[in-house]
């Protein structure tokens, strides 16, 4: 299965970063950041914590700003224009670490919002497709409760799906199994495996180095705010050419 | 003490029985401790005893006048409420005509206690107060109809504390939230003035405000267009109370988690859409507390408008006892008056505290 997933069926460029420069204040959070996501490739960022992974996807769909350099997104250059930004976010979804449902909000409510009011999705449609999502991470059942009652593994189920949802080009997701206990860790895994596996374009910064093995078609390793390696995940597992590099993966493979 | 208050006893069946055993284990259960207990207990039952025997066997229900109560007993005389309560409660508002002012009561109140009803929080709702705001309008002011009309000078009482406080409470509060976003606007111009709005107006005795309403506002206006005066000191309040709140909502605002914005943000959600369906309503939510207490203090503060001489229910009761009559009843009035203001208060706070519940119920983690 995965030998198939990896064969490069990859279309043109759809996220390019040409030397993304970041200062929060003084300090230099991303120093000449230059990156090429293709239609349908999925891109595994790993790296210390403070080494800038997380600044740089939250810079693809603006949640963060950058000071120099070029970000264009499926053809759209993100600028201080708020129409551009508001295009761009409607073809990005964004997974986080704190999963970040609406806590007042039904399942189904969370699911339907964006797209009825973003996309002017009818009602009755936005409903079915949320039914759909949910279906596809499997939990149809939790339609109606509230995020506060599911488990930490079914809200990320659901945050997702809320993603998927707008019909997004391309899903980021910031360390999506982070804040989870280790026993649901599986069940987001599964559910993004199944997502990679249909040629949605992912960037995930992630320290679960087996999904980046069995999915990514290139796993980056950032530090210091900078791309220090960027490789296949057979030659960046088996043959990393940096020292940073070999003393982090040292201490995340044990 | 703190360890025997879990000594309750499960096996207690009837209260009485229960009782007495908390009773032995909490106020009974040394030497020094009983003792103070029946001291303290002497004493609370003394105070009882007097003000029952001031308020209800000593006291006169009916007499023509004070010199006529002070003859009859040693008591209170509650002859002066039975006499004085339909000026106090309606005032100065031509006496043939009070029953327009009682309809206004008896809407604004209905209204008031069907918002209070969760079921109730519908669209139909706010259409209906507008359509009771406008009835009692045409009610108070009169004029169509064949109804006489009435100058808003001599509105008076209870009516017009309830429409003050209300009208203020609903203007006020959209204009808090307003004034809340623009404080943390990212637009500079937005954010200075609001929060120079906000910080002028706390910083400065709402009697000032009445003040500066009543006295300067005509200053300002052009010749000819004039300000009732109920008009004013109803912007006065509306204006003060919006500070308070917006302040509250603010910190509702900052009390979010960012993740939460950022959610609302990468979905694509558009700025008023992100704060109508997302943040407000969170952040309203965690706050209900201070923002109720507001309003208390706001239903309360209306009886200041005495000062620019409206008749409202404080300045009515004020008034009745200048009555040569009846003068000197102050007690009896003011805890009249006190009983109302306590009531609507008391029934304010509960609500707050069984809505926070509701509002909480199986959506916090």
């Amino acid at each position: 299965m995965s030998e198939a997933a990896k064969a490069p069926k990859l279309g043109a460029p759809i996220i390019e970063m040409r030397d993304v420069n970041k200062w929060y204040g003084e300090f230099h959070v991303l120093k000449n950041v230059n990156l090429q996501v293709r239609k349908g490739e999925r891109v595994v960022v790993c790296g210390p914590s403070g080494s800038g992974k997380s600044t740089a996807i939250r810079c693809i769909n603006r949640l963060e700003e950058h000071q120099k350099g070029q970000i264009i997104v499926d053809g759209i250059e993100l600028t201080a224009n708020l129409k551009n930004i508001e295009l761009i976010r409607r073809e990005v979804g964004m997974v986080f670490q704190q999963f970040n449902l609406f806590p007042h909000l039904t399942v189904l409510e969370n699911l339907t919002l964006a797209p009825i009011w973003v996309r002017k999705v009818p009602k009755k449609e936005a409903e079915e497709t949320a039914m759909y999502y949910l279906n596809r991470v499997r939990i149809p059942e939790q339609a109606n409760k509230y995020p506060g009652q599911l488990s930490g593994g079914q809200q990320q189920r659901v945050a997702i799906a809320r993603s998927l949802c707008m019909k997004p080009n391309i899903m980021l997701f910031d360390e999506p199994t982070s804040a989870l206990d280790p026993e649901m860790v599986k069940e987001v895994l599964d559910t993004m495996v199944s997502l990679a596996n249909e040629g949605m374009t992912m960037l995930c910064v992630t320290h679960e180095m087996g999904f980046a093995r069995q999915v990514a078609d290139r796993v980056i390793f950032m530090d210091g705010g900078q791309i220090v390696e960027m490789n296949t995940p057979e030659a960046f597992f088996a043959n990393p050419q940096h020292e940073r590099t070999k003393l982090f993966l040292s201490q995340i493979l044990h | 003490m703190a360890t025997a208050t879990t000594m309750l006893p499960a096996s207690g069946s009837n209260g009485l029985q229960r009782f007495g055993l908390w009773a032995r284990a909490n106020l009974f259960n040394s030497v020094g401790n009983s003792i103070i207990t029946v001291l303290f207990g002497a004493l609370a039952l003394w105070v009882a005893w007097s003000i029952f025997k001031w308020g209800v066997i000593d006291a006169v229900f009916v007499a023509p006048n004070m010199r006529a109560c002070q003859t009859a007993g040693t008591g209170a005389c509650w002859a002066f409420v039975g006499e004085k309560w339909r000026f106090i409660l309606f005032g100065r508002y031509p006496y043939e005509e009070q029953w327009r002012t009682a309809i206004v009561l008896v809407l604004l109140f209905g209204m008031t206690g069907a918002s209070f009803v969760p079921k109730l929080w519908r669209r139909e709702t706010a259409y209906a107060w507008v359509a009771v705001l406008i009835i009692s309008g045409v009610l108070m002011w009169g004029g169509v109809l064949g109804l006489v009309p009435v100058e808003s000078d001599l509105w008076s009482g209870l009516p017009l504390t309830m429409i003050l406080s209300l009208l203020s409470m609903i203007f006020g509060f959209i204009l808090a939230v307003f004034l809340a976003l623009g404080r943390r606007s990212n637009l500079p111009v937005v954010k200075l003035i609001c929060t120079a709005f906000i910080e002028i107006m706390r910083g400065v005795p709402l009697i000032t405000i009445l003040f500066m309403a009543s006295l300067m506002l005509p200053l300002f206006l052009p010749p000819g267009f004039s300000v009732s005066k109920v008009l004013r000191a109803l912007i006065a309040i509306t204006m003060f109370l919006a500070a308070y709140q917006a302040e509250d909502i603010r910190a509702g605002l900052m009390a979010l988690p960012k993740g939460q914005f950022e959610a609302a943000d990468a979905l694509g959600l558009s700025y008023w859409r992100k704060t109508k369906s997302i943040v407000l309503p969170q952040a309203i939510t965690i706050v209900i507390p201070p923002l109720v207490g507001n309003l208390i203090g706001n239903f309360k503060n209306t009886s200041l408008v005495s000062i620019i001489s409206l008749l409202d229910l404080m300045n009515t009761t004020q008034v009745a006892l200048v009555d040569p009559n009846w003068r000197g009843l102050t007690s009896e009035a003011y805890l009249f008056l006190g009983a109302i203001y306590f009531v609507a208060c008391f029934a304010m706070s509960r609500y707050s505290q069984w809505l926070e519940v509701l509002l909480n119920k199986g959506k916090r983690r």
